[in-house]
């Protein structure tokens, strides 16, 4: 009989529970919007709130995996979108989503602001970038030359240094591989497959993704990683710094702003969306100064628009790479699969 | 056919029994997982098989199938080989701190891959305890497996190995028999049924490992599970994914379905005997016995865990309890305090546990006392969707339920998808012991003028509960943990406690870190504490039957 009582209010709290919980279904007849993204997307709080109380509308974000995940998604609900907008897909696929043909073309008045190399097409809108760079541990050089290319790192002074992500599972590690690419070219005597080999033979660590790589395996990622090189982002050292606590006078690790990979973001109104113009509203928003300078902070990259002022910590230890590597996301989208398998085959 | 004059007589039970299983599996299994398929063979409307000819001929994606069986059959019987002398020593011994020591052996179990992987890496890399390198080795693999699984057989198999009455083995022993032979003529069949039921667990559960395989894993060296995650969000070819998909259904399908005829032809009725209280440890052989193989548990699970409560506790100036009392405060990459993830893990949990309890037992019911390959089909059909992939099965929610409601991005699908997976545990802890009730009891029930309903109430009712409570405990456990399907449906930011770690760790800075590793002890706590209450349960209500 116990058992029963027990059950009995097992339901009952269950029932209370999910009552309680999601009565927020408000019926007056406001927009509301619903933004699908990455699990990397953040804004400090309020911001997205902000946006609600000047226009009106309301914004449901949905999250899921990674930016390949969320695309993914978005491609197998083209018939009947679960969103308006769609925000995180970058160069290394959007010519696979320009190829589905799932977005609407949009044209933001604010796009005079975006330097005109991150635009690519009507249909979407870039928000943001990051540079996939080398990184390396000041500790670890502070009697030794760190590397300053890529091509130092076949160099035997790096053997055993340098920490990366595989790029059939990561996407810095899709990036960094591609930035070896563009250097190196994928054809010629020595194109990108013989500098991996020689990477291999440096001593090369491959992990499944950035958290295993940055903070387990590289020597300044605090976890007691011994590799004081590894690929991360070109904002990664003043992260680090805004991270400690209290700030240090100086950045305990620097980026080689030698061939890094630039990975744009984009936004776009999904075809089908119930409401384009809200949506279009959503994508202005996004590029305001006001969401462009929260940017930095939560999501570790770039602003797009080149009106938004970048945090301190960024002007002081992450200036933005002038240079990078580049390949068209057409050629990315030919070569993708190919590439990985061919590392694949050469890192085993 | 049917032999059990109790339950199986009321056909309208029956149909209920059947039907409510069959509808909410159809629904929210097998029809997501149809439309997965359909999207992937199907092109213009006709029948397309180029996606299998595209895995059978490609000698990578071959590799692929060959290394996920292997290391499956391989992890299954290292962790057989590690767990049956506990599972005896849970059984047979009765020794100080046991209960909390049944309970602790679920933690593993719902950690999220995501954080033991990286508690290995440090443990089996080159500065780890062992000393030598294990990292991108598939020993690596095969290790984190038993730490995983190795509750499952502990406790299905100890739970049943207790209630094996002693004198059959003391009459072995009076008719000459030596302790081996006694063990080998007598207990090990009568064990067999629940060895199996569990073993087949943990093959399913390495047969379509994802986490561990990623994170612990040499370069190209992938389960189907993991190559389907990879050709569907890292490669968008949804075609090939689906091509494995339906691969790997058909293994495990072939696997659950020779399990189930085993199964029938080999469930011995034997005298149950009320959970005895266990002979305290006398001898010094004993001794040595019961601590070697809680010395196996500490280390095996202590390692790991200990890492994990250690690293919650770091900070810049040393050692503090930052992690833990901002849990209430907004943290940066969640856009809310990491007590909402707690209290939604926990709603979720809840709900999903009432869902797969209700369902199992009806299900289990089914199984239990109807014979025949519909009962055997039924079967495999509850255990599926443990061999199926995440993966397929979020993306097939995405495609398949938006009408007539639009579930697709409700919280509602999040225990829905947790007791699809949490119901083959319900089924597994009770269909060995409703099949083991021994009949005779019944039948002079029955000829004593009990009406059916009466005798499966007084007979049968209290030993279900019994299993009901196991079984509920590791559906809690299951949804706790969760995090394959719950990861890959687009759901509003909302997150249950696995799916919060995984973003904390993806974010850079201490703070991200030592929170997740805060928020990965709170799972285990809560995890234990659910157990403990529920073994406490059990020996309050249930002491004698």
């Amino acid at each position: 009989m116990l058992i029963r009582k027990i059950l009995i209010a097992m339901v009952a709290l269950a029932t209370a529970l999910s009552a309680c919980s999601d009565s927020a279904d408000s019926a007056d007849n406001a927009t509301e919007l619903v933004l699908m993204t990455h699990d990397s997307f953040a804004l400090s709080e309020g911001v997205l709130e902000a946006f609600t109380t000047e226009s009106g509308i309301t914004v449901t974000v949905l999250q899921s995996g990674d930016a390949g995940t969320m695309l993914s998604q978005a491609i197998l609900t083209k018939d009947n979108p679960i969103a308006d907008v769609a925000y995180g897909v970058d160069n290394t696929f959007l010519s696979r989503a320009l190829e589905e043909d799932i977005f609407l073309e949009y044209e933001s008045p604010l796009l005079s602001d975006i330097p005109s190399g991150l635009i690519v097409d009507a249909r979407v809108t870039p928000i943001n970038f990051g540079d996939v760079c080398i990184n390396f541990d000041k500790a670890a050089f502070t009697s030794a030359t760190p590397p300053q290319t890529l091509a130092d790192l076949t160099l035997p002074e790096y053997r055993d240094m340098l920490v990366v992500q595989d790029p059939a599972s990561s996407s810095p590690g899709l990036a960094f591989l591609l930035a070896t690419v563009a250097t190196f070219g994928d054809e010629g005597d020595y194109n990108w497959r013989n500098y991996w080999q020689d990477l291999k033979d440096n001593g090369v660590l491959v992990t499944s993704g950035w958290t295993e790589a940055y903070t387990g395996a590289f020597s300044a990622g605090g976890e007691g990683g011994t590799r004081p090189i590894v690929v991360s982002y070109a904002s990664s050292p003043a992260v680090g710094v805004y991270f400690t606590d209290p700030p240090p006078a100086e950045a305990p690790t620097a980026a080689v702003l030698d061939g890094c990979f630039r990975q744009v973001e984009y936004a776009a109104i999904l075809d089908g969306s119930d409401a384009p113009e809200a949506a279009g509203q959503l994508i202005d928003y996004l590029l305001s100064t006001q969401v462009q300078e929260d940017i930095p902070l939560n999501m570790f990259v770039y602003p797009a628009n080149q009106t938004a002022e970048l945090p301190q910590v960024f002007t002081d230890y992450s200036p933005v790479p002038v240079a990078t590597a580049e390949l068209s996301v057409e050629t990315i989208e030919l070569n993708r699969e190919t590439w990985i398998d061919e590392w694949t085959d050469i890192l085993r | 056919m049917d032999r059990h004059p109790s339950i199986a007589r009321s056909r309208r039970w029956e149909i209920a029994l059947v039907a409510i299983p069959l509808a909410f599996l159809c629904y929210f299994f097998v029809y997501p997982l149809l439309t997965v398929l359909i999207t992937g063979f199907v092109t213009d409307g006709k029948l397309d098989l180029g996606p299998l000819r595209t895995v059978f001929g490609r000698e990578a994606l071959l590799n692929v199938a060959w290394f996920t069986l292997w290391q499956a059959v391989a992890s299954t019987l290292l962790t057989l080989l590690v767990a049956l002398p506990a599972a005896n020593v849970m059984a047979r011994y009765e020794f100080p701190g046991k209960r909390l020591v049944r309970a602790a052996l679920v933690i593993p179990f719902v950690l999220p891959t995501v954080v033991v992987g990286s508690a290995f890496l440090a443990l089996l890399g080159p500065r780890g305890p062992l000393g030598i390198d294990l990292r991108q080795t598939v020993w690596a693999i095969l290790i984190a497996h038993v730490f995983f699984n190795y509750a499952i057989v502990v406790r299905t198999v100890s739970a049943y190995w207790e209630r094996i009455d002693p004198t059959l083995l003391e009459a072995a022993h009076m008719l000459g028999a030596s302790k081996a032979e006694a063990f080998r003529r007598v207990t090990l069949p009568l064990l067999r049924p629940a060895i199996a039921s569990a073993a087949s667990l943990v093959f399913l559960f390495t047969f379509t490992s994802f986490g561990i395989i990623l994170i612990l894993g040499g370069i190209g060296q992938a389960t189907i599970e993991v190559e389907i995650w990879r050709q569907a969000t890292g490669l968008l070819n949804f075609e090939v994914a689906a091509a494995l998909a339906f691969l790997q259904i058909l293994g495990i399908s072939a696997v659950l379905f020779l399990y189930s005829r085993y199964q029938e032809r080999k469930a011995v009725q034997f005298s149950h005997h009320p959970a005895r209280i266990a002979p305290r440890i006398i001898t010094p052989a004993q001794r040595i016995y019961v601590v070697a193989n809680l010395l196996v548990m500490t280390l095996l699970l202590g390692a790991p865990i200990f890492l994990l409560v250690e690293r919650s506790l770091q900070s810049a100036s040393g050692y503090s309890l930052d992690a833990y009392t901002g849990l209430s405060q907004r943290i940066e990459g969640l856009g809310a305090p990491a007590t909402t993830a707690i209290w939604n893990s926990a709603r979720f949990a809840l709900v999903a546990t009432i869902l797969a309890v209700g369902i199992g037992l009806a299900a289990a019911t089914v199984i239990a006392y109807r014979k025949g390959w519909l009962s055997r089909s039924f079967d495999a059909l509850l255990m599926l969707p443990l061999g199926t992939s995440a993966v397929t099965l979020g993306f097939g929610f995405l495609l398949a339920l938006d009408q007539p409601i639009d579930l697709r991005t409700s919280i509602w699908i999040i225990p829905i998808a947790h007791a699809i997976v949490a119901i083959p545990f319900v089924v597994r802890t009770a269909v060995p012991v409703m099949r083991s009730v021994r009949h005779r009891l019944r039948e002079a029930a029955t000829m004593l003028g009990a009406p059916p309903e009466r005798v499966w109430r007084e007979i049968d009712l209290p030993l279900v509960m019994r299993a009901a409570l196991i079984g509920a405990g590791f559906a809690f456990a299951v949804s706790l943990g969760e995090f394959g399907a719950t990861s890959f449906l687009a759901l509003p930011t909302n997150p249950t406690l696995p799916t919060a770690i995984f973003r904390l760790l993806g974010r850079p800075g201490t703070e991200s870190f030592t929170s997740a590793m805060a928020l990965s002890t709170i799972l285990m706590v809560g995890t234990a504490v659910t157990v403990l209450v529920i073994e406490r349960l059990r020996t309050n209500g249930l002491e004698d039957f």
